[in-house]
């Protein structure tokens, strides 16, 4: 099948993001605001986040619940707007729903895949017209045949049948459903995919027939990735580079190799601690104690603080920025930047999931 | 196993529907020792929720046991009037689930419930249940148990509130305990939390654990034995060492090659191609040949059953060939 063509693209990372952040407004009705003496209340579901996507990359971000990440997703693909920071897609920026609506060829670019493949099909469309969507709402192709016919094409190319079109989504299975969705985010011709957990709702046996899916139309297609996920062996397998969120914030981001063997921040030291260990080479785990605060009210300083084994009186009161790493990467925390960590508990190779 | 504290015969689960009987569970055999966990792992749909409410007497009607036998210490407990049985869970059985809020009514503080249950099973007063309602949070690793008893569920994080069950699970101290996808909803630090509590009770208690769940790392890091389920049967169960490390049946085989693991170079997973048949379109003989890269002709004919293989006991042709060769030769 024809390959759509590609744009000459202009030096530079793909994406750029800066200081993003964006808050919820949580706060009671503004009648027991007034009666009550109560103040607005905000979530920080992103604070200040920064970082880069190369094309034809796989960016990851990894991170407990609640920590941010779907929020970046939706901030990037323009589903929420930012409070703060830009948003900048080969040079343009789409920080702004001005933005975003001056630029739709920018925004037709990028296409997101979300975690739950039985929600995000519309039950009562046909598969094909599912997929034929955004061919017909960009004016890709005109016509019914050859709309048909690129309907097929994207359908053998996620390894389903053309005769599938003519379908309905309760008639396939959760993996067959996410292949679907992966054909109607291809059917816009997009170059940069965000998925949001793509296979966390599936079995590890249908897991392994997507993720080599997407590998595979990366390789074919040139496609970018910006992966969300908190499974880090999924990420590991999957990524060029690694994100790790805490908080809202973006605590430590390395080559994916790097990260894994030598993970500087406590809090991705702790999440690979935390994994566990299918070669069952006896290793001793230790769990962690205490779980995320609230993000309502996250504690100062260094977010991680009441967690971290490392933290003392600065750690308390002041907020690490990220500094960048001999290397590559980046890393916040205070005992990094003044060497008092010891060198890490390195998850080596060979096999450890 | 004589020493077995469950013991799980020939099992048989099934949906009477308009267009014939569906069979969910097709006669699995299996046994739990005290103090033993049994991890059991497959794909959605492959039974494990059903033989876990089969145990529990929780099975959702019109689904039913429609063969077989379950005997906890010994005695039957499958064919108990709905009344002996409801004592019989909560006092010898405690049942973990997925979701905590499943288990836990939102309007009662967390600690009366847990009272309740206490009082219900054992002779113990208002204050004795309270006093041991502490002990129980404070075992599962809540802090400030003594203030949190007075809390409700929602004033919990998730990973507190699969906690709070584990503690209602265990109030009445029973002999037994079936937790179906218990850190499934959880992130893995608090996964890692409530594994080490798992063990630790099992080691402190005796108690016997059929866990549930489709994590494998979950499986290798907790189980003592683990029972692979595809289409309702058991393919292969055995010492979790050796299913997770060296892999007898082919769909063990795959399912293991389908984990991306960290370190690993594999560009791409090995991948089972196709998916679980439907209930209603069981495939003849072996359930898994139109996947299986070995399937030979007798696997499209013949359903194997389970025959011991070293130390494991796996349902497939291969190895009954094997077998017979070696009684050929030998
Ligand atoms: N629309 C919203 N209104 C208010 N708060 C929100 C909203 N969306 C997200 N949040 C809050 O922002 C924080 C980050 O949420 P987000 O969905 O990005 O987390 P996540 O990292 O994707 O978590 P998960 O792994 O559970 O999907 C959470 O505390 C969440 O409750
Ligand atoms: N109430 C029901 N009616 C008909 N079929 C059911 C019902 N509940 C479960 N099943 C079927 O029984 C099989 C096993 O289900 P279950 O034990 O829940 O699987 P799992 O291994 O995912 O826990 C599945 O095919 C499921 O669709
Ligand atoms: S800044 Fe301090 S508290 Fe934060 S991760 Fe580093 S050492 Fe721990
Ligand atoms: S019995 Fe045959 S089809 Fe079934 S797993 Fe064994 S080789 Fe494969
Ligand atoms: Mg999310
Ligand atoms: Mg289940």
């Amino acid at each position: 099948m024809a390959e759509p063509a590609r744009m000459a693209r202009a030096p530079g990372p793909l994406l750029r993001v800066e200081n993003l952040t964006r808050y919820f407004d949580v706060s009671p009705p503004l009648l027991n605001r007034v009666f009550e003496g109560k103040g607005r209340l905000y979530v920080r579901a992103v604070d200040g986040v920064s970082f880069e996507i190369d094309a034809g990359e796989t960016f990851s971000l990894v991170g407990e619940s609640g920590c941010g990440k779907s929020t970046v997703a939706r901030l990037v693909v323009g589903l929420y707007q930012p409070t703060r920071g830009t948003i900048d897609f080969e040079g343009v920026d789409l920080g702004s729903a001005k933005a975003r609506a001056a630029n739709p060829q920018m925004q037709a670019r990028m296409q997101m895949i979300f975690q739950d493949p039985y929600a995000s099909l519309n039950p009562r469309w046909r598969v094909g017209d599912i997929i034929a969507e955004p061919i017909r709402f960009r004016r890709i192709l005109s016509g019914r045949a050859a709309i048909a016919e690129r309907v097929g094409a994207l359908l053998r190319q996620v390894g389903l049948g053309a005769n599938d079109a003519e379908r309905y989504p309760h008639e396939f299975s959760g993996g067959q459903r996410q292949r679907i969705s992966i054909a109607r985010a291809l059917a816009g011709e997009p170059e940069f995919l965000v998925c949001d957990e793509p296979t966390s709702a599936l079995d590890v046996s249908v897991q392994a027939q997507i993720l080599n899916l997407m590998k595979d139309l990366q390789r074919r297609l040139g496609l970018t990735y910006l992966f969300i996920s908190h499974n880090l062996a999924v990420v590991y397998h999957v990524s060029s580079k690694v994100g790790v969120m805490y908080l809202g914030r973006l605590v430590e981001w390395s080559e994916t190799k790097t990260l894994f063997a030598r993970p500087r921040h406590p809090y991705t030291r702790m999440l690979l601690d935390a994994i566990p260990d299918l070669a069952m080479s006896g290793r001793a785990r230790t769990p962690v104690a205490g779980e995320v605060p609230s993000p309502l009210n996250p504690p100062s300083g260094c977010s991680f603080h009441p967690r971290c084994p490392w933290a003392n009186e600065r750690c308390k009161s002041e907020r690490p920025e990220a500094q960048r790493v001999p290397g590559g990467g980046a890393v916040a925390c205070h005992a990094v930047e003044e060497g008092r960590l010891p060198e890490g508990p390195a998850v080596a190779p060979p096999a450890i999931a | 196993m004589s020493s077995a504290l469950l013991e799980v015969r020939n099992l048989r689960v099934e949906f009477p529907t308009r267009r014939g009987t569906l069979r969910a569970v097709d006669d699995i055999s299996f046994s739990i020792a005290p103090g033993e966990v049994l991890g059991v792992v497959g794909e959605s749909g492959a039974g494990k929720s059903l033989t876990g409410a089969a145990i529990i007497g929780l099975l959702e009607p019109p689904g039913r046991i429609a063969a077989g036998e379950i005997l906890l210490e010994g005695r039957r407990i499958d064919n108990l009037p709905y009344e002996e049985l409801r004592k019989i869970r909560g006092r010898q059985i405690g049942a973990i689930f997925q979701d905590p809020l499943t288990s836990l009514n939102p309007l009662y503080r967390v600690g009366d419930q847990i009272i309740e249950t206490i009082r219900t099973h054992l002779p113990l007063s208002e204050a004795q249940a309270r006093k041991r309602a502490i002990d129980l949070l404070q075992e599962v690793g809540i802090s400030s148990a003594a203030e949190r008893v007075d809390h409700y569920p929602h004033q919990f994080s998730g990973g507190m509130r699969q906690r709070v069950v584990i503690a209602l699970a265990l109030c009445a101290e029973p002999r037994l305990i079936v937790a179906d996808e218990p850190t499934t909803a959880l992130d893995v630090s608090i996964q890692a939390q409530i594994i080490t509590l798992i063990k630790r009770l099992c080691r402190e208690h005796k108690t016997a654990v059929m866990l549930v769940t489709h994590d494998m790392g979950v499986i290798a890091e907790t189980a003592d034995r683990v029972a692979v389920m595809y289409a309702g049967r058991i393919a292969e169960i055995g010492p979790v060492r050796d299913v997770v490390q060296n892999a007898k049946h082919p769909y063990t085989q795959g399912l293991m090659g389908a984990i991306p693991s960290i370190g690993g170079a594999e560009e791409r997973l090995a991948q089972i191609e196709g998916s679980m048949p439907r209930l209603t379109a069981i495939p003849p003989g072996c359930a898994f040949n139109p996947r299986c890269p070995k399937a030979f002709d007798r696997c499209r004919v013949d359903r194997p059953e389970p025959i011991p293989v070293g130390t494991t006991q796996v349902a497939c042709w291969l190895y009954e060939d094997a077998r017979a060769k070696e009684a050929v030769h030998g």
